[in-house]
Order: structure tokens, then C-alpha cells, then sequence
């Protein structure tokens, strides 16, 4: 005799984790579950209750609270919960209560711990709850990628050539030339620590020597990079590639606590990844023009869409895209100081926005200002930056980076300032928040020289740091313009869609996601004094400060990741059919986990912006 | 609170019955006995019953399927639900097949009601049955049982109907309702539940539509009485 509940079966092969288990289980469960209905305001789950069977929501909404009586979180119709309670000692350990008149299935636990048993993604997923099932499911991601499993010393093939700083530069040559390697590292025996003080390579000895006309009895100290950056024996080769790509070198000493065990340069990372953001990198910079740069662009679909295949992190995959936005900035301004000349006086090319924060992805425009020395006298010097910014701009653009919309670009003259100028736009803007000058904070308050002579903008950094900790007006401005995009849920942890040109319901992730995500950490980073960018950074500068609670900041951390995450496959998967990636995905075209999980991500920003609301009052002036 | 007048004293019925019963199936489920008039509706073995027809007429037609579902304001339980399709003496109706899905194939190897009696009131023994729309499983069973075994045969029944028609005394509008265009409240299976935020089910199906009612009950207690109501003053 066949028993069918067919309703409650088809209803649970709907709804993660259900979704992915063959049909007899699904046959096996409905046959076992038990229903009850619970009147909106009764209680389901009491803290420390003896709990046997796993909870799930058919239909209304359910909150959780954790033990002190806070809201965790709130379920609707498909969400299952109770699992904490049942992996460990059979007591209720997140209570619930049913918020509208509630019916919920019972799975009785030997069969719960029977799936949990069969299916690995069962488990997987129920396992989460009380962590977060985001968390796991940033985490599954990433650690498939052998660039963050493979630790640099793997690639290190001998140990280090080494001489003294007191050593001629035709001697070291020599060396370099009878050990047949390409770089040394600098040690000084005589210092107390008796550490790598720099390094030489094959450039330095054509760039710095030959090109300079200098004696071959100049000692290497004179020529060496000093005081080089390095990187841990155990760190990861991804790392190492980051670290090549944020500064622009292409050797990298290896160290052992600070004893150099090697030395890994580009084409050690490249023979390793055939198509790495590196190998992209030293592409970029033997273009001899615009049009070679340009010509890279399938190059650089290809790269990214690789580092997704190989299931990098949204977060590996936001730097290298920064860095080779930054090869591309700096071999434009190379280009332009060979057909203008020398820069008349000292100045830094800034960027802001995506790039200043090492989070960029394919669809991107270009946010940048130049940042001049104090003595530039504009009828004097204005025409070279004018035009210097004019080829930066216009070649960003032929790349893939379109213009600003907003004008954002160091073209227009009034992105096109000495330094002095630059501190009183950030003063004002501080001092005395507006609307517009609001907009200008949250573009202009993640930058980075990346070109030139980066202490301007240094400065700036320093200053924006000291000022807006100090100004809680400022602070509080920028706060409630950070909630004005708000995520797509409904009260019910339904979405809330917008309609496309095609009338396609969908939602922005980076405009009702990432952006309103960044825009928040922003706030409580300059709250911290933090001089960090990359929102991960900013989060740890804040954890340090206590502002936010550690679980707080994991949240945020993993919702970020998260978000980043499905709007980079949304990209890499447009990319790879050749249609132009955006930002805007389909919710019917999710898998259902994913759909749960972007719930769950919108549902921390939510939260942090209730949070950023509650801390920033609407009027700071009547309660401070 | 005492049940009203015309409570029925069903557990003194079912002494009765018992004795007078002459089939032995009959005996053993009258001797199972019914819970006292008075015993709060929280601790009431309940059973949704619900049942398919060829028809309306308990004198024409015959049932052809049957879905049972055990349960108690606390649970209702699925692990133990029944549901038979069985052969019924009259022909199918076209009409009738379009309600329930059940075609002539599929019961052209079903049992006879006959052949599942004794499982049946196995399972009903000792529970207080629940319909929506009591008519139907009554008599249907009634006659169901005439036919097989020559007598009767009669049960407590909670009626989730009975219990939404008590709340709508005057759901038929009034002229001045007619003239505004109000409608009628529905007390159908389908529309009561909506009214207790119940999902929507596929219709006509014994077990879905016993599952149905269980829930139904379920929330209108939740919602309209306490737990420790006399349970006679729900059933007929």
C-alpha cells in the first residue's frame, strides 16, 4: 500500500536542503513528519526544552532568538531550524516563536540523523545553523583554488645568492653571472640583526648603472632597492602574486621569520599559472602604446574568468582585478611622460572608489584626480596635467574602464589640484557636510596614489584619518547617507524586485548589496581613525577598535564575501557567453541555496544598517 | 463549563452498541470504547477521516477511497496515516473522475471496502472522528457498512464545518449585505482555511484532504478555544 502525502513531499523538494535529495528520501521523510499549527505569538521551541526532531516552516514566519532574547533571525515558508539544538545534546538551544499563524513539520530525529548520514550536503547545510550557513558557504569557496593552498616556499628553487652592500657592482654582476641567477639579496654581516638589506636585480644593473654611466666600483649599496618588501615562507603563492601586483615589483625576497630563505620573481608565479593576473601584468607593461593595451582586453575577460573557474574568492579576485587596473593606470601615465616629457613639478595619480579599495570587477569606471605638488602654478603647469590626464582618461576608457559619469576624473580641472587644495576640499567636507559633498566623501574617502609621488596622497590619508575620527557631525552625515539604499527584502525575508528595461524582475547587487555594504564599513572605519581600503581590511581595523562585536564583524565580512561573490560568477558567466556583464541578477535563476544565502547576506546588511542607524541618531546635535 | 443539553453521551452509545452489535467487527470496535463527554479536547485521540464517492447520494453511490490520519491537538501524526482506493459496487461516474482523479484503472485491482473493514475500524477504534462536512463520511459509511455486514454503524464526529457555520451564524448576506455586494462567507475545506492562514492544497484527495482537516481543526482551536474544552461540546 502506498501512502502519498504529496503535499508535504512536493513542498519539501522545493526548499535547500531538500532540493538535492533523491526521491526516496523525500518519500521517506513525508511519510514520517508530524504537523502542527501554532497561532501567531505562541511559542515553538523554549531555551533548554528537549528538542527530537528537526523544525520546518510550511507556511507563515517564525523568529529565532538566541539566549539572551535577541533576534537572530527570521524564518518564512521552506526554512528549517531546531538543528543546533539536535547536533548537540537534544536541548533547544535557539528558541522560537511563531510571528503569524505558523504550520511546521516535524522530522523526527532518526531520520534527520539518517540524511545527515547519506548526504554530505545535507549535512553541510544543517550543520550551520547557529554559525551561519553564509559563513560555510563562503568558505566551501576559495579553498579549491591551489593559489591559496600552495605556500610560497614551494616555489623557491635555491637558496638565496648573497653579497654585502660594500660590494662593487661589476662583482656582483659577475656573481650574478657565474650563479647564473637573476637577483641578490643584500645582507649586511656587520648589522646587529644581520638582515637582508636589499636586493639587486639584472634591471637595477642596466637602469640604475649602465643607463647612469656609473663606475663599476660603485658599491651595490648605492644601487640596490633597499629595505625591500618581502614575503613569509608560508604564506600563500595567491599572497605573493597580490603582494607583486598592489607594488608593482617583480622580485620578491622570501623570508623565514627575517632570514631570507629565497627569492621568487614574475616568472616563477607565471610558470606556475600560465594565465595569472601577473602574466596579464608584465603583458600590460610591454605595450608600446594605447592600441597594445587595448588589444588586452579579451586577455583580461580571460583572467577573470579563470580565477572564477578556479574558484578564488570574490575577494582574490577584487585585488588582481585592482592591481591590473593599476598596471593599466601606470603604463598609461609611462606612455604619456614619454610623449610629454618630465612632469614639470612633483604629483601623484590618485584613484578612488573600487580600485582604491583593491574590490574591482569587470564592470567599472574609472574614478581618478591628480594630486600636484604645492609649487604648481596652474598658468604655468596646468596645461601638461591637463593634457597628461587627458591620455590617462581617454586610454583607461579604450580599455574597458569607461569614463566617470559623475566626472570623477582627474580631466576635469577641479580633480586636478596641488595638495593644498586637496586638504581643504577634504576639510570642508568634512567640516561641513552636504549633500553633494557627501557623494564626494564616500568617492574620495577610499583612495590611493598609484602612480608618482604617493606621500601626497599619503598625506591626505593621514589627514582624513585624524579629522573625520574627531568629527561625530561628519560621521553621523555620512551615516544616514549610507542607508539610503537599503537591501531587497521584505519583511518576510521575501525579495523585493526592480524591473529591467526587458521587464525582467532582478536585483542590483552591487546598488542594493555591496555598495550599501562598503558604504557602511566605510563609516565605521573612519569612526576608528583607520587608514585601511579594502572593506576586509577596514573590518579588521574595526575589530581592533571593539566598535563592533566579533560576531558582528564576521557577519558582515561573509555577507560581503558573499555578495561579492555571486555578482563576480554573474559577471564571469556574461563574460563567457560574450554578453556584457552587469550587476544585475534573475532570483528565479539562482540555485535555491544560493537564494537562501543571499537572504541571509541582505539580511546582515539589514541588521548593520538598523545598527548604523541606532548609533548615528538622526539629530547627533540635540543628543551630544 | 458544562456541555450543552443535547451533548451526545457517546461512550454510554457505544456500551449500548456494543452489546447490541451482532458482527464481531462491530463488537470490537464499539468495546474499544469513547472517550466521557467531559474530557478536555487536549487529550483526545483524534482521526481526520476524509472520503472519496462516486457521487452525493449515499444510497447510489459508493466511496472510493479513503484517508485517515491520526492525530491530537499537538501532532497530527503522517507516520501512521491510512489510504485505500477501493473497488465501489456502483460504476464511476465520468463526472465523479474529474473531481477525485481516481480513473477505473486504478481500481480495477483495489480491494473491495469489504476486504479493508477490519483495518479500517481498527483505526478508528477509540478515536473521535474529524470530517469537514459530516453528511458524507456518515452515511457513506453507514450505508458502506449496511451493505458488507447488514448493520450500521455510528460514531462520534467533530465537524470543522459545524465549527466555522457556529461562528458565521448569518453568513448568507442580509439585503442590505446583497445590496453593498457582499458575498456570502464560504465555510468550504479550501476557504476556512485561508481564514486560519493555512496553505492551499490540491483538492480531492482522501488523505491530502484528511491532512487538511486535521490542520483546520488544529487552528481553530488554537485560535477560537481552550485546550481543556469538553469535547462534547465540539462533537455530534
Amino acid at each position: 500500500m502506498q501512502i502519498e502525502l504529496l503535499e508535504i513531499r512536493d513542498h519539501l523538494q522545493r526548499f535547500p536542503p531538500f532540493d538535492a535529495l533523491p526521491d526516496d528520501s523525500l518519500d521517506a521523510i513525508a511519510r514520517q513528519v508530524e504537523v502542527a499549527y501554532f497561532k501567531a505569538g505562541t511559542d515553538i521551541l523554549l531555551y533548554g526544552a528537549a528538542i527530537h526532531e528537526l523544525h520546518y516552516v510550511r507556511s507563515g514566519a517564525v523568529e529565532i532568538y538566541r539566549r539572551n532574547g535577541a533576534l537572530y533571525n527570521r524564518l518564512s515558508e521552506g526554512d528549517i531550524f531546531g538543528q543546533a539544538g539536535l547536533l548537540r545534546s537534544n536541548k533547544v538551544r535557539f528558541p522560537a516563536r511563531a510571528i503569524e499563524d505558523s504550520l511546521i513539520y516535524f522530522i523526527p530525529a532518526t531520520v534527520f540523523a539518517q540524511l545527515c548520514e547519506e548526504h554530505d550536503g545535507f549535512a553541510e547545510f544543517v550543520e550551520a545553523e547557529g554559525q551561519s550557513r553564509l559563513k560555510s558557504a563562503v568558505e566551501s569557496q576559495g579553498q579549491a583554488s591551489e593559489l591559496i593552498q600552495i605556500k610560497v616556499r614551494k616555489l623557491i628553487s635555491r637558496q638565496p645568492v648573497t653579497a654585502s652592500p660594500h660590494t662593487s657592482v661589476q662583482q656582483a654582476a659577475q656573481l650574478m653571472t657565474e650563479q647564473s641567477v637573476s637577483s641578490l639579496v643584500i645582507v649586511d654581516d656587520s648589522a646587529p640583526a644581520a638582515g637582508m638589506v636589499g636586493i639587486l636585480t639584472d634591471r637595477d644593473l642596466r637602469t640604475r648603472v649602465l643607463a647612469m654611466g656609473l663606475d663599476s666600483t660603485t658599491p651595490v649599496s648605492e644601487v640596490m632597492s633597499p629595505n625591500p618588501i618581502t614575503i613569509q615562507a608560508d604564506d600563500s603563492v595567491f599572497d605573493a602574486m597580490l603582494s607583486m601586483l598592489r607594488h608593482n615589483i617583480h622580485y620578491l625576497p622570501v623570508v623565514q621569520r627575517r632570514r631570507p630563505i629565497g627569492i621568487i620573481n614574475l616568472s616563477d608565479i607565471i610558470r606556475y599559472e600560465s594565465q595569472s593576473s601577473l602574466y596579464l601584468v608584465n603583458s600590460i607593461f610591454n605595450q608600446p602604446d594605447v592600441a597594445g593595451l587595448q588589444s588586452l582586453l579579451p586577455d583580461l575577460r580571460a583572467t577573470f574568468i579563470r580565477m572564477v573557474n578556479d574558484h578564488a574568492t570574490a575577494h582574490m579576485v577584487g585585488s588582481a582585478m585592482a592591481g591590473i587596473g593599476r598596471a593599466f593606470t601606470q603604463r598609461l601615465l609611462e606612455l604619456a611622460e614619454q610623449t610629454l616629457g618630465p612632469p614639470p613639478v612633483p604629483y601623484c595619480f590618485m584613484v578612488a572608489g573600487s580600485m582604491a579599495r583593491d574590490e574591482q570587477l569587470l564592470v567599472t569606471d574609472q574614478d581618478n584626480a591628480l594630486v600636484l605638488d604645492d609649487r604648481f602654478d596652474p598658468a604655468q603647469h596646468d596645461a601638461y596635467f591637463a593634457a597628461l590626464a587627458q591620455f590617462v582618461s581617454d586610454g583607461l576608457a579604450a580599455c574597458g574602464y569607461s569614463y566617470c559619469k559623475g566626472g570623477i576624473m582627474a580631466s576635469n580641472a577641479q580633480w586636478r589640484q596641488p595638495l593644498s587644495v586637496w586638504r581643504d576640499y577634504f576639510q570642508q567636507w568634512i567640516d561641513n557636510p552636504k549633500p553633494q559633498t557627501l557623494l564626494h566623501s564616500c568617492i574620495f574617502f577610499d583612495l590611493d596614489g598609484v602612480y608618482g609621488e604617493v606621500e601626497l596622497v599619503e598625506n591626505l590619508k593621514d589627514l582624513l584619518a585624524q579629522k573625520a575620527s574627531s568629527n561625530p557631525a561628519f560621521l553621523a552625515a555620512l551615516a544616514r547617507n549610507a542607508l539610503n539604499r537599503t537591501p531587497p527584502l521584505g519583511f518576510f525575508r521575501t525579495f523585493v524586485m526592480e524591473t529591467d528595461g526587458q521587464q525582467k524582475h532582478i536585483i542590483n547587487l552591487k546598488g542594493r548589496g555591496t555598495a550599501p555594504l562598503t558604504d557602511l564599513i566605510r563609516v565605521h572605519a573612519l569612526a576608528c581613525g583607520s587608514k585601511a581600503q579594502n572593506s576586509l581590511e577596514r573590518l579588521d581595523a574595526i575589530g581592533k577598535t571593539k566598535l563592533l562585536q566579533p560576531e558582528a564583524l564576521g557577519q558582515l565580512r561573509y555577507a560581503l564575501e558573499f555578495l561579492s561573490l555571486v555578482r563576480v560568477r554573474h559577471q564571469a558567466m556574461a563574460a563567457a557567453e560574450g554578453a556584457q556583464p552587469n550587476n544585475y541578477i534573475e532570483p528565479e535563476k539562482v540555485s535555491a541555496s544560493d537564494r537562501h544565502n543571499l537572504k541571509e547576506a541582505f539580511q546582515v546588511l539589514s541588521n548593520a544598517q538598523k545598527f548604523l542607524r541606532f548609533r548615528y541618531p538622526a539629530q547627533p546635535s540635540n543628543k551630544r | 463549563m458544562t456541555a450543552p443539553a443535547t451533548a451526545l453521551d457517546w461512550a454510554a452509545q457505544f456500551a449500548e452498541l456494543a452489546a447490541s452489535a451482532r458482527d464481531p467487527r462491530l463488537q470490537a470496535f464499539y468495546q474499544a470504547g469513547c472517550v466521557t463527554t467531559d474530557t478536555p479536547l487536549e487529550q483526545v485521540p483524534l482521526l481526520a477521516l476524509d472520503v472519496e464517492t462516486t457521487g452525493l447520494d449515499a444510497n447510489q453511490h459508493a466511496i472510493v477511497s479513503l484517508g485517515l490520519l491520526p492525530f491530537t491537538l499537538q501532532r497530527i501524526r503522517c507516520g501512521a496515516a491510512r489510504y485505500w482506493v477501493v473497488k465501489p459496487a456502483s460504476e464511476l461516474s465520468g463526472e465523479s473522475v474529474t473531481f477525485h482523479h481516481i480513473t477505473h484503472s486504478d481500481i480495477r485491482h483495489a480491494p473491495r471496502l469489504g476486504q479493508i473493514l477490519d483495518e479500517l475500524l481498527t483505526a478508528m477504534a477509540g478515536k473521535v472522528m474529524v470530517v469537514h462536512y459530516r453528511n458524507i463520511e456518515r452515511s457513506f459509511l453507514d450505508q458502506a457498512l449496511r451493505q458488507q455486514v447488514g448493520e450500521g454503524l455510528q460514531f462520534p464526529v467533530i465537524d470543522t464545518m459545524q465549527l466555522e457555520a457556529r461562528l458565521y451564524p448569518k453568513r448568507q448576506p442580509g439585503w442590505l449585505d446583497r445590496l453593498l455586494g457582499r458575498q456570502p462567507v464560504s465555510i468550504r475545506l479550501a476557504d476556512s482555511r485561508l481564514r486560519y492562514n493555512l496553505p492551499m492544497y490540491q483538492a480531492h484527495h482522501a488523505l491530502t484532504d484528511a491532512l487538511a482537516t486535521a490542520e483546520l481543526l488544529q487552528a481553530q482551536v488554537a485560535t477560537r478555544y481552550a485546550l481543556d474544552t469538553p469535547v462534547g461540546e465540539l462533537w455530534s
